[in-house]
């Protein structure tokens, strides 16, 4: 007997292989193919031989190189190994991991903190372990990959308001029966076009609505509110926020994610939650490096003025030399240039890249509303100079990519 | 009450924006196959039928409305169930 032909998994995504390549045959770059073959510093890596400014890396306040950082990495591979082969709730707890969830608990001031392997995993567990049958979970209609994902995995009826729209979501809670229980997911930060949740509105209206709410502040922990701890702290509403969960890979600059939370039941989580589980726990290098790091953000004053300063410079820059941006003013440390269509923004991003300059090229499905990006993100360690130099890049590239500028009133 | 047919026909309307590939509506329309719609286009249409009819369409139950004709009997149910 002969066996049936194999039919091809990989050939639902001929369409996506098409379009790839359709992109790269213009003589571009392959945008999602980037290789650092050296990294300087925070802001500066060897691409393709070239020097080139970073300014698409989330590495906010620059702690990949500090040297507390790097030392308490080297001392924890010293002493504890190269990995822990296990998970959390076996083997896989040392007292490193015990060290981070402390240094979380008092960064936030709060009761309970559970270190995941990745920011992903932590909203995968977090929004999939909360809501169960017959729960309800709300979210924003531009919530990242890994809130969407927890919802998939859930077993709750999952319900979407449109982004930032407090009316849109009071209505959709309104339509829910009083009786069931209900999480509402909002970001400080949207990572997209870079703006900021009206979340003392959002988190009246769920609770007006008795629903419990989580807050991803992967791109505000650092650099807002009074003690870096997001957005949810600077607007002040940390009393009515009752799960934060967030990420080591943006302004810690490491890796890993995690939640805090003041609720008394929170440990049971680390029984039920499968991604915090079933996964082996963060390396001993990687947990101390965080820790250190989320110690020396609590104090990091300096950086966080510095950040804002390096952030108006850019976002200014690029408004006065005409580029369309995603806010009227710099509402975090993202600044999203518009772009009009996929050729356009490919070709200015190539041409950014040749000209040393590396910065996050977005395009549907992962932007709302079709909407083309190139995304900046900004780092506590860019000097005046290399904003200066990243500006009159833009500039150039523009023009090389026949880029529409605006006058500018 | 609103009927089915009724149901459909506002449906239609409401696709009618967003069918770019301009092929023929029918009960057998498919979302994503036919119409090429992508995941998020989906979820704003289910989005303004909410709105349109006052209820509620979970997310989860997406997977399940391939065909027009499957979203206006979801639709419909869900209003006979209101009253
Ligand atoms: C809003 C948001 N949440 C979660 C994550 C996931 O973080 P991590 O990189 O640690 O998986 C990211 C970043 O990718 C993010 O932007």
């Amino acid at each position: 007997m002969t066996n049936p032909p194999v039919l091809d998994l990989l050939a639902k995504y001929d369409p996506l292989i098409a379009e790839h390549a359709g992109l790269l045959s213009t003589g571009i770059r392959d945008p999602f193919g980037i290789v650092m073959e050296k990294v300087l510093s925070p802001t500066e890596a060897i691409i393709k031989g070239r020097h080139t400014i970073l300014l698409g890396t989330y590495n906010y306040m620059g702690m990949t190189f500090d040297a507390d950082v790097i030392e308490a990495g080297r001392q924890a591979l010293t002493d504890f190994g190269a990995g822990t082969t296990g998970s959390r709730v076996l083997n896989g707890t040392y007292q490193t991991h015990a060290a981070c969830e402390e240094a979380l608990k008092g960064f936030y001031g709060m009761s309970h903190a559970m270190a995941f392997s990745t920011g992903y995993q932590a909203n995968l567990g977090m929004v999939s372990t909360l809501a169960g049958k017959g729960d309800f979970i709300i979210l924003d209609a531009d919530s990242h990959a890994s809130i969407y994902d927890g919802c998939k995995m859930s077993n709750a009826d999952i319900v979407r308001f449109r982004h930032n729209d407090v009316a849109d979501l009071e209505k959709r809670l309104k339509r829910l029966p009083p009786e069931a229980g209900k999480l509402v997911v909002l970001e400080g930060v949207y990572s997209m076009l870079g703006d900021v949740a009206p979340l003392p509105e959002l988190v009246a209206v769920a609770k007006a609505h008795g629903a419990m709410v989580l807050v991803d502040e992967a791109h505000g922990m650092g650099f807002f509110g009074e003690h870096g701890r997001g957005v949810y702290e600077e607007q002040g509403v940390a009393d009515d926020v009752d799960f934060v969960v967030g990420t080591f890979s943006k302004s810690v600059g490491t890796v890993g994610g995690f939640c805090v939370s003041n609720h008394p039941k929170f440990e049971i989580l680390r029984l039920v939650c499968r991604p915090y589980t079933f996964t082996a726990s963060l390396p001993p290098a990687v947990i101390a490096c965080s820790t250190t790091s989320i110690r020396k953000l609590m104090t990091a004053h300096d950086k966080r003025a510095r950040l804002w300063e390096a952030t108006r410079r850019l976002h200014g820059g690029l408004k006065a030399r005409g580029f369309r941006l995603a806010t009227d003013t710099p509402e975090s440390a993202i600044v999203s240039v518009l772009m009009p269509d996929q050729e356009t923004t490919a070709l200015m991003w190539s041409t950014l890249i040749e000209l040393g300059v590396y910065v996050n090229m977005s395009r549907p499905p992962a932007t709302p509303a079709g909407v083309f990006l190139l995304r900046c993100s900004i780092c506590a360690l860019h000097s005046d100079e290399q904003i200066d130099i990243v500006l009159a890049k833009f500039e150039q590239a523009a023009q090389m990519a026949q880029l529409a500028l605006h006058e500018h009133a | 009450m609103t009927d089915r047919a009724t149901v459909y026909a506002r449906i239609i309307e409401l696709i009618e924006p967003l069918n770019t590939k301009k092929v023929a509506l029918t009960e057998a329309t498919s979302f994503a196959g036919d119409m090429e719609m992508d995941s998020l286009t989906v979820m704003d249409l289910v989005a303004s039928m909410e709105d349109e009819w006052d209820i509620m369409i979970p997310l989860n139950l997406l997977p399940d409305l391939e065909t027009i004709g499957q979203v206006a009997d979801a639709v419909a149910g869900l209003l006979a169930k209101k009253g």
